[in-house]
């Protein structure tokens, strides 16, 4: 497919997504179960203290999570699939996203819940997994490159997961499995300012850095000798990037719970109507990820007296959009 | 009065995965501004040499010096400005327009920060019209066939105005115009000062168009010289193993095989 917009045109559609990103954002801010299920009057923030409260308290932090969740997801799946030249990576199948839960299970049982330490165990073992899919990765002698990073992601996943089990097992029922349990369905309604202020440096320093960095994944998506001939390092560039798409995913999931589908399904949109260069493609593509969490978080909100887990809502409806675009043959990937 | 702009000296290099050596104390020398094409057999270790000058294969014995300078004394985009690669293939993952891709060549003339600016995009445009693909600019790079995509990788390299460019077999994908076209773009760079250096399996090609030969034959053995001297059918037939005869006709070399 040739994308149909010109620079120019890219550009606009580009505002136009911004645009959409601050309208959804505030009516979705309006939008719950109080007074009534459905939009709230505006005019409420100044006549009735408790809507003010909901708002600003609980809506506010919530949806702005939800809005760095997205950015996050949709951004650093867009790093991996160039950095692993591979349109059918995200985090969450290279051993991140389990990786991340291990993490927060691991510290919940021996560690002590504080928030920081959840945080940290969390990134380093995310870090950890995605350097053991690496190293698997490269010691397998067949098969091409996408499908030896797709297994060894799925074997240490699945090491982790096992990990996870067995921590459940063991874990308090009354106060730690459910912590745990949270952890592996996703959601973000325990989510408050103090956990918004938590992961805003984290995430905000790691995207600028791929933000302003983005049309160097351009160059690291083609081979390393190429990458190399063009002045290049390709491995201190690749470890800047992955670095930061890593502790920031990490962070976010340490909050939200593993949320999946979003930086698989969120940057194959961005591409299809912006192409692949990362130039417009990596802010198309947070944009895009922002909105979609935000969407998705709404209605895990509101569309029932008890709350859908997230990490359910951006599941089904990612999937459903990739067998779409697979469908339509959006979705090329050759070797 | 010529200057070398690249020398290797005494370099020996062997695959430590097979533990097979492949180059045995090697010099040579490409002088600025000049065409060198290497001729051998498959597998002699042609692409080898050029990953070698270009730095992306590290020696452990001998030196490359280019200017005058050991190559590793150059910073990373240093040796961008200097030194530019046309693979012979290149696997394209993702969709790009031609002149997208195109201008990845401009990376070592921008900072970490930066993206390619107004003068960059002329530069890639430019780079494009000379390969002849100007007016598909906007087209996708996955709808290429392989000949009209060795085109876009020479264009990405002239994008990167190298002093020196290595080309990998650039010619292995074409018809006979595009064949023709090439051959003009690298004398025509040639007058820009520009040193080239390619391999190639055609020694036709190589007496069009070069000035220097560079013969790598089994048991480490490399003649360089002018191409009359070199592109004898003693030596042809020694390297090919096979005999081998060559006629002139019109000032131009023939090759004839038996």
């Amino acid at each position: 497919m040739v994308s149909a917009f010109k620079p120019l045109n890219k550009r606009v559609l580009l505002t136009l997504l911004f645009s959409s990103l601050i309208l959804i954002f505030l009516f979705a801010l309006f939008l719950g179960r109080y007074p009534a299920t459905g939009f709230m009057n505006p005019g409420l923030l100044w006549t009735d203290p408790l809507a003010r409260k909901l708002v600003l308290n609980l809506r506010l932090p919530r949806l702005l999570t939800s809005l760095l969740l997205g950015i996050t997801l949709a951004g650093s799946g867009m790093v991996f699939q160039m950095i692993f030249s591979n349109p059918l990576v995200e985090p969450g199948f290279l051993g991140v996203s389990q990786g991340a839960a291990f993490g927060a299970a691991f510290a919940i049982i021996f560690l002590g819940s504080s928030i920081w330490v959840i945080q940290g165990s969390a990134a380093f073992f995310a870090v950890a997994g995605l350097g053991l899919s690496y190293l698997i990765a490269r010691r397998v002698h067949f098969g091409g490159w996408i499908l030896r990073l797709i297994l060894s992601g799925i074997a240490v996943s699945a090491v982790y997961s096992a990990g996870i089990g067995i921590m459940k097992y063991t874990a308090d029922p009354l106060s730690q499995l459910p912590e745990i349990t949270f952890w592996m369905l996703g959601g973000l309604w325990s989510v408050t300012w103090r956990e918004f202020f938590i992961v805003l440096p984290v995430s905000v320093v790691a995207m600028t850095i791929i933000l302003l960095m983005r049309w160097k994944l351009n160059i690291l998506s083609l081979e390393d000798e190429t990458a190399f001939s063009l002045g290049i390092s390709p491995g201190r560039y690749r470890l800047i990037f992955l670095i930061s798409a890593t502790v920031a995913t990490a962070a976010l999931i340490s909050v939200s719970g593993i949320i999946n589908w979003v930086g698989l399904i969120i940057p194959h949109i961005s591409r299809g109507l912006f192409r692949s260069d990362t130039g417009m493609s990596l802010p198309a593509a947070m944009l895009l990820g922002g909105i979609f969490t935000m969407v998705c978080d709404t209605i895990a909100r509101i569309s029932f007296a008890g709350e859908i887990p997230l990490g359910i809502i951006t599941s089904l409806v990612g999937a459903v959009l990739f067998i779409i675009l697979l469908l339509k043959k959006n979705i090329k990937v050759q070797k | 009065m010529s200057t070398i702009l690249t020398r290797l000296d005494n370099i020996s290099f062997t695959y430590s995965s097979e533990n097979k050596e492949v180059l045995n104390s090697l010099s040579l020398e490409l002088e600025k501004g000049g065409i060198s094409t290497i001729l051998g057999p498959n597998g002699i270790g042609k692409t080898t040499l050029l990953y070698i000058i270009l730095g992306w294969i590290k020696i452990r014995k001998g030196a490359v010096l280019h200017k005058e300078r050991n190559m590793e004394d150059f910073s990373r985009k240093e040796m961008g400005r200097l030194i530019g690669l046309v693979p012979q293939y290149e696997h394209i993952s993702f969709e790009y327009s031609l002149l997208e891709y195109v201008l990845l060549g401009r990376a070592p003339h921008l900072n970490s920060l930066q993206s390619p600016g107004d003068n960059d995009f002329r530069i890639a445009l430019e780079a494009l019209n000379k390969v002849g693909l100007a007016e598909y600019s906007d087209k996708s790079i996955l709808h290429l066939s392989g000949g009209e995509k060795q085109l876009v990788l020479l264009a990405r390299s002239l994008a990167q105005e190298p002093e020196l460019l290595l080309l990998d077999e650039p010619m292995s994908n074409l018809d006979l115009a595009n064949k023709i076209r090439i051959i003009t773009i690298l004398k025509s760079l040639k007058k820009e000062g520009v040193t080239i250096l390619l391999t190639s399996h055609e020694p036709e090609v190589a007496a069009s168009l070069s000035d220097s030969v560079i013969l790598m034959g089994s048991d480490f053995s490399i003649q360089q010289g002018h191409v009359d001297e070199i592109l004898t059918k003693e030596n042809l037939s020694r390297i090919y193993n096979i005999p081998i005869d060559i006629k002139e006709i019109d000032g131009r070399k023939i090759i004839l095989w038996h």
